[in-house]
């Protein structure tokens, strides 16, 4: 195990590339051209993601700011365990989609498939937790926003500040928490698509014959969806105070 | 005088991207950029003929105070289609989808775009969300304006606010990919030799759109997201009875579409340059600053967007603000036109078709530049905003400068795309009824606009009646204007003469190879040695 | 003083500026707006300023195209021009120089708007409330209009301005005044009309199916006439509807004078600032006694329990209006019946 991460992680990859079992696609000059030329596509995605993102983050920032109180209460409803535990899923995956890519550019093909499959795993488990510990719960106590706002006695307890008056604008707190979650959970579900990808061309022996651009710029793209989980925790969960 | 070399008729014997393949398959699954610049000008010649079929109803409603044509509810659906057609699917488009797909390969020495399979799937993308909208008409109509503001598109609008918000939405990734295919491509494609200083500023411009169109456009898509799901779910995002902000709707609105105009005109602008440089035969003026001037328009169109809520209830502060930046970006583009003056001071020009067009593009672009200053003016601002100057305005740029940069690109690029020359005289006089027409459609809507007269407006007081008919009379002739080119370019497709490699004695990588291209562009991969624009070497 | 300076002379050529426009247009048809308000003059000569700059660039660049296009047209094929290499002076120049008038133009334009913002302490206060398809407005005397703004000549008028449901526009042409009126919140323009008469008022926002017909008409009338006007309409001031109003929605019950009740007493609350629970401090304006009203949850004061309920979809814009006025009118304990 130690020698295999060792191996050769400071060597021009651009030998490993230049390898017989890949041709290059004719627009470009040699494997190399091409490979940079993914990578920075991925990048350049991933910033169109960022300002997708930027767009429901400047939305909740604003009302936020307009009305603490309610998105307080709001997050205290939501429950830290889950999003903790999803929060350490998450992060364990983007640690097997690295390991994939490691095996990947050291061609270990039974290795990628290990991690590309823990990876997935991984994720789906986070779906789960989601949707099943989440937001059916949710929906159920009536905290869903629009046609089904119907929040239970109990929910009501919980954020009135005062004597069963509810905190105006928790709604639109709740808005921004399925909008935001459940964006990123659409993600999560073409990441995952992505990886079955990964999974059937990998057992081709594809991708560990030098060619290893496909996991590396998917790699990106689920660290990137990891990413945006590590912020909408915070900002959705641990803003309330009492955890 | 016309410059065009009289080449001797020449069967066409040698393969090239046109003949290589045939079939409906070998178009429509094509990964050929330059295939895919005409599945591209096919489309969005369709769409731009929808956009003005309801543009000529509403200049004839207009002709009478009380409503010629239509009733109000229609009426504003007209509006609302000729906007979002024209801006979605006709101008965002046009010049990066047609002759950027064809020319960006070329211009670089390489043999595609970075990504050709990605590039398809942009096609692809947006004929979908054209067929969405296209529905969205049919099904009735849209009529929240292109501006969607809320919460009339949100809550009150009974129209297909839906279906029309999926369609622009879907055809926002169209944007996107095919500004990331440029970006990739410019960065990593470029031919030996070929260093950032040496770049035809054509390219230069296509990367500064690219950057506006990857950075802005996903910011409209979530915008159009929430709205959607405030228009389903029935939840109160955008809706102060729910404890909104309408406001929070048009800063996000505005954060792409201001940058959007600039998307529309920058392509343009690099189109110009090439054709200035060739018709005067000279080396352009100020090179780096015009390059320059392009990202400069880039950064800076994203922080000027609140200038079109100065009476929206945005703060006195945000109103100073964002006034001193929208004079500020008007800079870059004085520049530009100045450094063209420049380049034809003193050179050998010519009056071919594309020179017309980049000439009317100077003016015409200037003059509605000069009337921005008015809209970016807080004192006059208030007087002004949405009315008729503000329409006026926006039609100097969008139809004086980037169509007429389009049809200009079109005309000199024609010999290259398809092999064909096109009828010289009635090209020239197609560009003169085209400005003629122009001018008189628009320039009376500066008047009627600080008169007062409102913009949208179905019927209106009977004293804005004589301006309005000069503007419909002026856009029948603008019509007139627009069916020739349409007419000849067709014809010469089967009967124009045969076009040879270089018509013009152009400088620039796509001449050097033959009219039509091979489907590789070059036998073989171009070496740079010289600056772009080496004209009097 | 430069400035005053400046504006002297500017306000000089505002008679023969605009006795040449009007010279210049043919019978009966218009080039430029009414100039009816104090503030129409500055704006057009602003305007008139823009003109003449946008038409000197725009005439000098098509006449140097023209120029430029006789002068140095191609006469022979093999002509070669001598390459110019560009010039860092010159960029500069037309560069900064560019630059310089729009500081011009953004620092005139600025001092107009900002000065223009803010409304004179006497303005006559009319309350207008925007909905689909039609203008409601009410005086402070209680006089009520619809698409019809009467005001009097030579006294600043303040709009306060909300919407029932989409977002409108308030526009006078005439008095270069315009403002969007945005449901869940006021917006206010203020204008002082210096000639009589009868001026075009619009919407100005799209706002669906008949905003083309969304239009009415300010009557500007001398200060005698309007006050017969005023009187001759007959109706209870804005305060004492809204006095009734705080009876019979039952605020009166919790919000006693003397602050004995459950809620804090509004005697002079209007315009000061108030302390909340969460520790920060606002402005008691129109739009925080709206929001009280409303969303009385939203900010609680110190102090006091969070008990008051909403009145949302009870009343309407007229009646929070109308309330306002009457928490507006609370200075001293008298003005209480209890």
């Amino acid at each position: 195990m130690n020698q295999w991460l060792n191996d050769s992680i400071s060597s021009p990859w651009r030998e490993k590339l230049a390898t017989p079992e890949f041709t290059h696609s004719h627009q470009f000059d040699d494997n190399a051209q091409q490979f940079e030329a993914a990578s920075l596509g991925m990048w350049v995605f991933l910033l169109t993601e960022i300002m997708f993102f930027g767009g429901l983050f400047c939305g909740y920032a604003v009302y936020r700011s307009q009305y603490l109180p309610s998105f307080e209460a709001g997050s205290r409803l939501l429950n830290v365990g889950f999003g903790a535990a999803n929060t350490a899923v998450l992060l364990a995956s983007s640690l097997t989609m690295a390991l994939a890519v490691r095996a990947a550019q050291t061609r270990k093909g039974n290795a990628l498939m290990i991690f590309v499959l823990l990876t997935m795993l991984l994720g789906i488990a986070f779906l789960g937790i989601k949707f099943f510990f989440e937001w059916i719960p949710d929906w159920r106590d009536g905290v869903v926003p629009g046609l089904h706002w119907v929040p239970t006695a109990e929910v009501v307890q919980h954020v009135a500040g005062r004597a069963g008056a509810v905190l105006p604008r928790v709604e639109l707190f709740f808005c921004f928490y399925f909008f935001m979650t459940g964006m990123h959970a659409l993600h999560m579900v073409v990441g995952l698509g992505i990886m079955t990808y990964l999974l059937l061309k990998a057992r081709t022996g594809a991708l560990t014959s030098g060619h290893f651009a496909p996991v590396e710029i998917s790699g990106l793209y689920w660290h990137f969806v990891d990413i945006v989980w590590i912020f909408l925790f915070p900002l959705l969960y641990l803003i309330g105070g009492r955890y | 005088m016309a410059t065009m070399v009289a080449e001797p008729p020449r069967v066409e014997s040698r393969v090239n991207y046109l003949n290589a393949s045939y079939g409906v398959k070998s178009w429509l699954l094509t990964t050929d950029h330059k295939r895919i610049a005409l599945l591209y000008l096919v489309s969005i010649t369709f769409f731009f003929l929808i956009g003005g079929i309801a543009a000529t109803i509403i200049r004839l409603h207009l002709i009478s105070p009380t409503g010629a044509l239509v009733e109000p509810a229609t009426y504003n659906k007209l509006f609302s289609v000729h906007g979002i057609i024209m801006i979605f699917f006709f101008l965002i488009p046009s010049i990066p989808a047609v002759l950027g797909n064809f020319l960006v390969p070329m211009m670089i020495g390489a043999r595609d775009l970075a990504f050709p399979r990605i590039n398809l799937l942009s096609w692809y993308i947006y004929v979908v969300g054209g067929l969405f909208t296209l529905y969205a008409i049919l099904a009735g109509g849209v009529d929240t304006g292109w501006t969607f503001y809320t919460p009339y598109s949100s809550t009150y609008s009974n129209t297909h606010v839906l279906a029309t918000g999926i369609g622009v939405f879907i055809s926002g990734f169209s944007s996107i990919l095919t500004g990331l295919n440029f970006i990739v491509t410019i960065h990593k494609m470029r031919a030996p030799g070929l260093t950032w200083f040496r770049l035809p500023l054509f390219i230069w411009a296509h990367y500064a759109t690219s950057v506006i169109q990857i950075l802005g456009t996903p910011v409209v898509a979530i915008t159009i997201v929430l709205i959607a799901l405030e228009r389903v779910l029935h939840v109160g995002v955008f809706d102060p009875k729910l404890g909104g902000d309408p406001l929070l709707f048009q800063h996000l609105f505005w954060f792409y579409s201001h940058p959007a105009v600039y998307i529309m005109v920058l392509p343009s602008m690099g189109v110009v340059s090439e054709l200035i440089t060739c018709f005067s035969r000279k080396r352009i003026f100020g090179y780096e600053f015009v390059a320059f001037s392009s990202v400069a328009i880039a950064v800076l169109g994203f922080l000027v967007w609140a200038h079109h809520m100065f009476v929206a209830g945005i703060s006195i502060y945000a109103g100073l603000v964002f006034s001193i930046l929208s004079y500020l970006v008007a800079i870059p583009s004085a520049i530009k036109v100045f450094n063209w003056m420049a380049t034809i001071y003193k050179g050998s020009i010519s009056y071919d078709a594309p020179m017309l067009y980049a000439l009317g593009f100077i003016g015409l672009f200037t003059m509605g530049g000069l009337t921005g200053l008015f809209l970016a003016n807080l004192g006059v601002d208030v007087h002004i905003h949405d009315t008729y100057f503000v329409v006026a305005h926006f039609h100097y740029i969008m139809v004086g400068g980037a169509l007429m940069g389009y049809l200009g690109g079109l005309h000199f690029w024609w010999p290259k795309i398809s092999g064909r020359l096109y009828p010289d005289k009635w090209a020239r006089f197609a560009a003169l009824v085209i400005f003629l027409g122009f001018n008189l459609t628009f320039f009376p809507q500066f008047i009627l606009g600080y008169l007062g007269m409102p913009r949208r407006y179905a019927v209106y007081p009977p004293e804005f009646q004589v301006l309005n008919v000069m503007s419909s009379a002026g856009a029948s002739v603008l019509a007139v204007g627009y069916a020739i080119p349409l007419i000849y370019f067709i014809w010469s497709m089967r009967y124009g003469p045969i076009a040879g490699p270089n018509p013009w004695k152009a400088k620039g990588l796509e001449w050097s190879t033959s009219s039509p291209p091979p489907t590789d562009n070059f036998e073989q991969t171009p070496v740079v040695t010289e600056e772009a624009y080496a004209y009097g070497d | 003083m430069v400035n005053e300076g400046f504006s002297s002379i500017t306000q000089s050529l505002n008679g023969p500026i605009a006795q040449f426009l009007k010279d210049m247009e043919p019978a009966g048809f218009p080039l430029f707006p009414e100039q009816a308000s104090t503030i129409a003059g500055g704006v057009d000569r602003l305007f008139f300023f823009l003109v003449l700059v946008a038409g000197f660039f725009s005439a000098l660049i098509f006449i140097l195209i023209f120029i430029f296009a006789v002068k140095y047209r191609r006469r022979s094929d093999d002509e070669k021009p001598k390459p110019i290499a560009g010039s860092h002076r010159l960029e500069i120049a037309w560069s900064v120089i560019p630059l310089l008038i729009t500081f011009v133009m953004f620092g005139w334009g600025a001092t107009l708007y900002v000065r223009n913002s803010r409304p004179p302490v006497n303005a006559v206060e009319v309350f207008v409330v925007g909905k689909q398809w039609m203008w409601k407005l009410q005086h402070s005397e209680g006089q009520r209009e619809i698409d019809e703004l009467h005001v009097p000549l030579g006294r600043p008028v303040k709009l306060t301005m909300t919407s029932e449901d989409v977002i409108h526009d308030f526009f006078i042409p005439a008095f270069r005044v315009k403002k969007d009126v945005v449901p869940g919140r006021y917006s206010t323009i203020w204008f002082q009309a210096t000639k009589e008469g009868r001026y075009h008022l619009f919407c100005a926002q799209y706002c669906g199916a008949q905003h083309s017909a969304m239009t009415g008409w300010v009557y500007v009338m001398k200060p005698a006439d309007y006050e017969k006007w005023l009187s001759g309409g007959g109706g209870e001031s804005m305060e004492s509807s809204g006095e009734k109003l705080f009876s019979r929605f039952g605020c009166v019950n919790c919000h006693h004078a003397d602050g004995s009740g459950r809620g804090p007493s509004l005697v002079g609350v209007f315009g000061k600032p108030v302390q909340l629970e969460s520790g920060e401090t606002v402005t008691a304006d129109e739009a925080y006694v709206r929001e009280s009203i409303l969303a009385p949850n939203a900010k609680i004061v110190k102090g006091y329990p969070a008990i008051m309920p909403t009145f949302q979809g009870q009343v309407s814009e007229e009646q929070l209006l109308q309330l306002i006025a009457y928490v507006k009118s609370l200075r001293t304990a008298e003005r209480i019946t209890k």
